[in-house]
Parts: C-alpha cells; sequence; structure tokens
C-alpha cells in the first residue's frame, strides 16, 4: 500500500525546550490516522510541521514520497482544520470554500461547480450564501473540512476540530467525520486529547505524551495491550493498584499494598521484590462469578451506583478503603444491588496488566485515569 | 423610566452646551455671515456675491482642487506606509517591543508641529544637511532643490499624519487571528492574496477611520503646506486666512470656510460610498 505521509525522526525545540521528540510514523493512503495526548504534549506543533508553518529542528516529513523541507505551506499537498476552525468571517460560505479553487486559477462555472458539490458531499446543500456567523458550531465544522476537501489534498490534517462543540454535537460529529473520512477517502490525520475521538474514529492511533510517542497501534491494541503505563492511564478508563512483585514467570503474583495477592500478564520483564503497578479495566471485572475457580477474586463494599445506561458502573471500595469502578451489565441479573452491600467480584489473570511502577510524580503527569 | 431619561439630559448637557456654544453658534453666524455682501451703494444685504466671487476667480477653485487632490493623494500614501509598519508592530515583533515601537511613533507628537516643520526645512533646504552629504559623497555636482515643492511638502503631511492611520489599525489588526492569515496560505494563498482578501477586508474600518482622520487634517492643515509648500502652491486655507486676516473681508471668508467644508463631507462620503464602509462601522 502507498504510504501519503512519512514522519521520520522528527524533532522540534523552542530553544531548549523539546516539543517534538524523535517521531517517526508512517500513514497509509486512505487511513484515519491519530494522534491521542494530553494537552501540551506537542500535537498541534508536530502537526503544523507536517503542514509546513514550523520546519522541524531535524528528521524529515515526506508526503506521497517528496521531502517537503523548505516546501512553502500553500505548496503542500496537505491541508490543516484548524483547532478553531479560521473560517474567514468576511466571505461567504462559498467564497469561503472557493477560496482555494480561486487560487488555483478553475474557473468559475467548474469551481460552483466544485463548491456546491462538495457542499452537498458534507450535508450542507445550498448553504453557500450564508455568512459564516450564520452557522450552528456543527456546520461551521462542516465548512471548514469542506474547504480543504475541495482542495482534493492528498492529506488532510486536523487540529482538535471538535474540541469547541457542546458533547451531544460532539458524539455525533465523530461518526459523521467516520463515514466522510470512507465516503471521500482521503488520508486523514487527526490530532485530539480526547481518547473517545480517537478510538472510535481512527484505523491507528499514536499516543503522545511529552513530546514522544508512547505506542502505536489498532484503537483494539492499545486498549487491550497497552506497553506502558502512561497508554494505561491513559485510553481507556482503569483501576491502578500498586505492589510488589512476588512472584515472576508466564503470568506474575503481586502483592498489593493493601495485602491481595493477585497473578497477572505483565508487559515489561518485572524481577522479584520490584516495585510494580497493576491496571484493571472496570469491564474486566465480574460481580458475583459463578465459576470462580482460575480467576483473582476479592470482596469488596459498593459506595455508589453510578448509572449511566450501558456505561453504568459500580464505585466500590475494598476494606482498606481503595476505590474501585466496576462494569455493571444492564441485564438486570444485579438489580438487588443496593449500596453498602458487600460484594464478590473476579477477574481473569489475562484481564490484568502490570508495569515496573513510575514515581508518583511522573505518574501524576500522565493525567489519566484515577491514580 | 423618567429618572433615567432626567439622568441622560444631566449627562449630555455639557456635551450638549459644547457643542452649541462653541461649534453650532459661531458656524451659525459665519453662515449668515457668507450669505451677506455689500451691494453697489456700500449697504450690508443678503447676497450670493460670496459664492459666485469663488467660482468667478480661477485662483480660488483651482487652490480649492488641489487641496483636495492632494489631501487625497497624502491620505493615500499615509495608507501605503502605515499598513506595513501596522503589520510590523501588531504581528511580526515581539509582544515585549511593541510598546517600545508604540513610543517611537509618538515621539514626534512631542514636539510642536511648528518646530517639526523648521527641522524637515534645516535637513531639506539646498544648504542643508542632505544635500550636504550627498555633495560630500560625490551623489550630486549641485545642491538639489528639495525644499518648496509639492512631493516634500506631501512628505511633510504624511509624516503629521502617520500617526493618526496607524493607530486605528493597530487596533482592529489586534482583533485578527493569526490562524486566518495560516489558513489562508495553508489553502494556497500567496502573500499578495492574503493581503487583498484578508487583512484589507478585516482592516476596512480602521483604515476608513484613519483616513477620515487624515484626510480632515490634511486638508485643514495649515502650517506645513505653507511653510513647505512652494510659493506658488497654494493650500486653501491660506485663502480663508487671507481673506480674514489680510483683506479683513469676514464675509467671503466665511463662505470659503463653508466651501472647505461642503468639500470634505462631500469628499467623505464619497469615499464611504466607494468602500462600502457604514459611518456606524467605522472603529474608533
Ligand atoms: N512557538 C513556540 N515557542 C515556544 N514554545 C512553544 C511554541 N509552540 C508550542 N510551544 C510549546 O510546545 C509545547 C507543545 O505545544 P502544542 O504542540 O501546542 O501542544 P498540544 O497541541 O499537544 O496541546 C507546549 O508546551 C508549548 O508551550
Ligand atoms: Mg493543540
Amino acid at each position: 500500500m502507498e504510504i501519503d505521509l512519512s514522519v521520520k525522526n522528527c524533532v522540534k525545540s523552542f530553544g531548549s525546550f523539546l516539543a517534538v521528540d524523535d517521531v517517526t510514523f508512517d500513514v497509509p493512503q486512505g487511513s484515519f490516522f491519530s494522534i491521542l495526548g494530553p494537552s501540551g504534549c506537542g500535537k498541534t506543533t508536530l502537526l503544523r510541521m507536517v503542514a509546513g508553518f514550523e520546519e522541524p529542528t531535524s528528521g524529515t516529513i515526506m508526503i506521497r514520497g517528496r521531502d517537503m523541507r523548505g516546501v512553502l505551506p500553500n505548496r503542500r499537498p496537505a491541508n490543516l482544520v484548524f483547532q478553531h476552525l479560521a473560517l474567514f468571517p468576511m466571505m461567504t460560505v462559498a467564497e469561503n470554500i472557493a477560496f482555494g479553487l480561486r487560487r488555483r486559477k478553475v474557473a468559475a462555472p467548474e469551481r460552483k461547480r466544485r463548491t456546491e458539490d462538495i457542499l452537498e458531499r458534507v450535508g450542507l446543500p445550498g448553504y453557500g450564501g450564508k455568512r459564516v456567523d450564520q452557522l450552528s458550531g456543527g456546520q461551521k465544522q462542516r465548512v471548514a473540512i469542506a474547504r480543504c476537501l475541495v482542495l482534493e489534498p492528498l492529506v488532510l490534517l486536523l487540529d482538535e476540530p471538535l474540541g469547541a462543540l457542546d458533547l451531544k454535537l460532539r458524539e455525533q460529529m465523530k461518526v459523521e467525520l467516520k463515514k466522510l473520512q470512507a465516503k471521500v477517502g482521503t488520508t486523514f490525520v487527526y490530532i485530539t486529547h480526547d481518547q473517545s475521538e480517537a478510538l472510535v474514529m481512527s484505523d491507528v492511533v499514536a499516543v503522545m505524551n511529552k513530546g514522544r510517542f508512547e505506542q502505536m497501534g489498532s484503537p483494539q491494541d492499545l486498549y487491550h495491550a497497552p506497553e506502558t503505563p502512561f497508554v494505561a492511564r491513559f485510553v481507556g478508563e482503569n483501576n491502578v493498584w500498586a505492589g510488589r512483585v512476588e512472584k515472576v514467570g508466564e503470568v506474575v503474583a503481586i502483592k498489593t499494598d493493601e495485602g491481595f495477592v493477585f497473578s497477572a500478564k505483565s508487559q515489561s520483564p518485572l524481577t522479584v521484590g520490584d516495585r510494580a503497578d497493576l491496571f484493571l479495566r472496570p469491564e474486566a471485572m465480574r460481580i458475583e462469578p459463578r465459576e470462580p475457580a482460575g480467576l483473582n477474586t476479592f470482596s469488596v463494599s459498593v459506595r455508589a451506583i453510578l448509572f449511566d445506561g450501558a456505561a453504568s458502573r459500580l464505585l466500590t471500595a475494598t476494606d482498606s478503603g481503595h476505590e474501585l469502578m466496576v462494569a455493571l451489565p444492564q441485564n438486570r441479573r444485579f438489580d438487588h444491588i443496593a449500596p453498602g452491600q458487600t460484594i464478590t467480584v473476579g477477574w481473569h489473570p489475562e484481564s490484568g496488566v502490570c508495569f515496573p511502577a513510575v514515581n508518583p510524580a511522573a505518574a501524576a503527569d500522565a493525567g489519566g485515569a484515577r491514580p | 423610566m423618567k429618572t433615567s431619561r432626567l439622568s441622560l439630559w444631566i449627562f449630555l448637557s455639557p456635551v450638549l452646551m459644547w457643542l452649541v456654544l462653541l461649534i453650532v453658534l459661531p458656524h451659525l453666524d459665519l453662515f449668515i455671515m457668507s450669505f451677506r455682501a455689500k451691494d453697489e451703494y456700500g449697504r450690508m444685504g443678503f447676497s450670493l456675491q460670496n459664492y459666485v466671487h469663488f467660482f468667478e476667480e480661477p485662483i480660488y477653485w483651482l487652490t480649492f482642487v488641489r487641496t483636495a487632490v492632494y489631501s487625497v493623494i497624502t491620505t493615500f500614501f499615509t495608507f501605503l506606509l502605515a499598513m506595513p509598519v501596522a503589520f510590523y508592530i501588531v504581528k511580526v515583533v515581539r509582544p515585549k517591543y511593541k510598546g517600545f515601537l508604540m513610543v517611537l511613533l509618538l515621539l514626534p507628537f512631542w514636539v510642536s508641529e511648528l518646530v517639526r516643520v523648521y527641522g524637515w526645512m534645516i535637513l531639506l533646504r539646498e544648504s542643508g544637511v542632505v544635500n550636504f552629504f550627498l555633495l560630500k559623497l560625490g551623489i550630486v555636482d549641485a545642491p538639489l532643490k528639495m525644499l518648496y515643492t509639492d512631493a516634500t511638502m506631501i512628505m511633510g503631511l504624511v509624516y503629521t499624519s502617520m500617526l493618526f492611520m496607524v493607530v486605528p489599525v493597530i487596533s482592529v489588526l489586534e482583533s485578527l487571528d493569526d490562524s486566518l492569515i495560516e489558513a489562508a496560505s495553508d489553502l494556497g494563498g500567496s502573500k499578495i492574496s492574503i493581503w487583498r482578501e484578508i487583512i484589507l477586508p478585516h482592516c476596512k474600518p480602521g483604515i476608513t477611520s484613519g483616513a477620515i482622520v487624515v484626510f480632515m487634517l490634511s486638508l485643514g492643515n495649515y502650517l506645513t503646506p505653507n511653510l513647505m509648500g512652494g510659493k506658488n502652491s497654494l493650500w486653501f486655507t491660506e485663502q480663508i486666512y487671507n481673506q480674514f486676516i489680510a483683506s479683513f473681508n469676514w464675509n467671503q471668508g466665511a463662505a470659503f470656510g463653508f466651501l472647505l467644508l461642503l468639500l470634505s463631507s462631500g469628499i467623505i462620503w464619497a469615499g464611504l460610498k466607494l468602500s462600502r464602509v457604514k459611518l456606524g462601522e467605522v472603529a474608533s
């Protein structure tokens, strides 16, 4: 498969500060690639280098095999949808979209046809004559994307384009963006700090932290097999135990600080006596398992029921007060559970992941789920 | 409702008083005066003679047209110079130097216009500093005549007016999101097209208000055209001055004053129509 965007050993420093630190990735043609990371981790800087607004301090950026060093933004076959959209307020919707075509000296009738065509595709037929300030947030969003897509770029870069929308609209736009990308087939490079956006839309997600890529893979890989504690914290929700390694091998045994001994799998080599963190997804824990054999089981007391439809959870705590989130399937089997009760939960050793402990300061920086 | 109406009047009254006493009343008086002239028996009475006189004497209306044209040219050059200066101060230079550059712009206004104009004259006259160096460096053989030409006068007017264009343009440029410029460039815009389609339309209110002020100031300027312009390059304010002070013909002077007022209003109206800016939108 052809590679549309290839970034190799890309570094960007501002003074002594490394905003992007040795990043390498390839984006195949027609795929939806996301870069996910907390704010300030260097996502925008990376994207701006691809768009041509910043030059990398070192490393190369190639689009369809062409080295982009020294190529001005207006000459690159990549277009950027800005974080705050940057629609031109002095122009109508149609003029906004036709701006790039006019710059390319496309003849007026052709320009009009293509503008109407792309408005149709993003679901805004007949909106050409409107002023930008007459549009709703979601409509502006689509105009900003249409304005780039009409130029048929090889790569479309999107900088947190859903950030300004309210939650409901964001959910809706997520699905629409994904559908749009499948329809037009353009390569999308999407950056976001919202893990759900990245997981829902992408073919491949790269998790970025402090200017580096921590892990790159399919959304499923990132969720089920995080390679670093940062990814485990940042992608999806996780319960965390701190403890000490008791046994290593196929599965490791870890004794948590509150006295449980659990077996789990390990991502990186551990030795007996090391301090380690154990991560466990809320949905990995089964309430009152029918066949507890081979599971790690323990009892917790229910503090609250956090009802949220399919995403409902129980807020529980162990005897020593360690709070844990447990997924609550909505199949009416657990309707009898009430706050204050003590329940047994069990989880399979395959679902827990251990990492060598990171120091607390670094853990706080990770900014992911609860510590 | 009643009390708020009352307080509105209380707050407005000083402004209204100022307007009525110092601007409206004297102008009314001048207006009436401009329609009075001596008839053949030497008696004062209503007459259009002052206005007719203006159109009969070519020197008057030629000066009038000249003043208008040169003021428009001055406004245009001021605009040409002010745009890059304002852009540089707002978008290019680092924020911490911004204040310093603004002070530099203000600096010439700490000395009076008279002193500034004489400063220019010292520089530009035939035995002046510029000619001295040009001669010393062997660039010219004989001193250049730089003073008392129309070009010098326009330069002086532009120099005097710069600040009044730069300040409103800076204030509108500050509200221009950098990402608009980047987006235009990302979509294939060249520098020229970005200026024409993004920056200038955005700055239009500021440019308009700057242009109105600069135009009015140039039109009504007396010192600079008088001192730096050539002997036979008259400015209309000089004609008014002559009527009031030299000829002591207040009625004729009043008529000229009103013609100048009409002229400036007319040109500004035309300018607003051309640039399709409403007076209410003009940035202050
Ligand atoms: N022009 C710049 N000069 C100095 N530091 C910058 C500049 N641009 C970005 N940074 C720094 O680089 C880091 C990454 O910024 P950014 O790429 O915008 O992060 P993100 O988009 O992931 O939130 C931030 O700490 C920011 O302060
Ligand atoms: Mg950002």
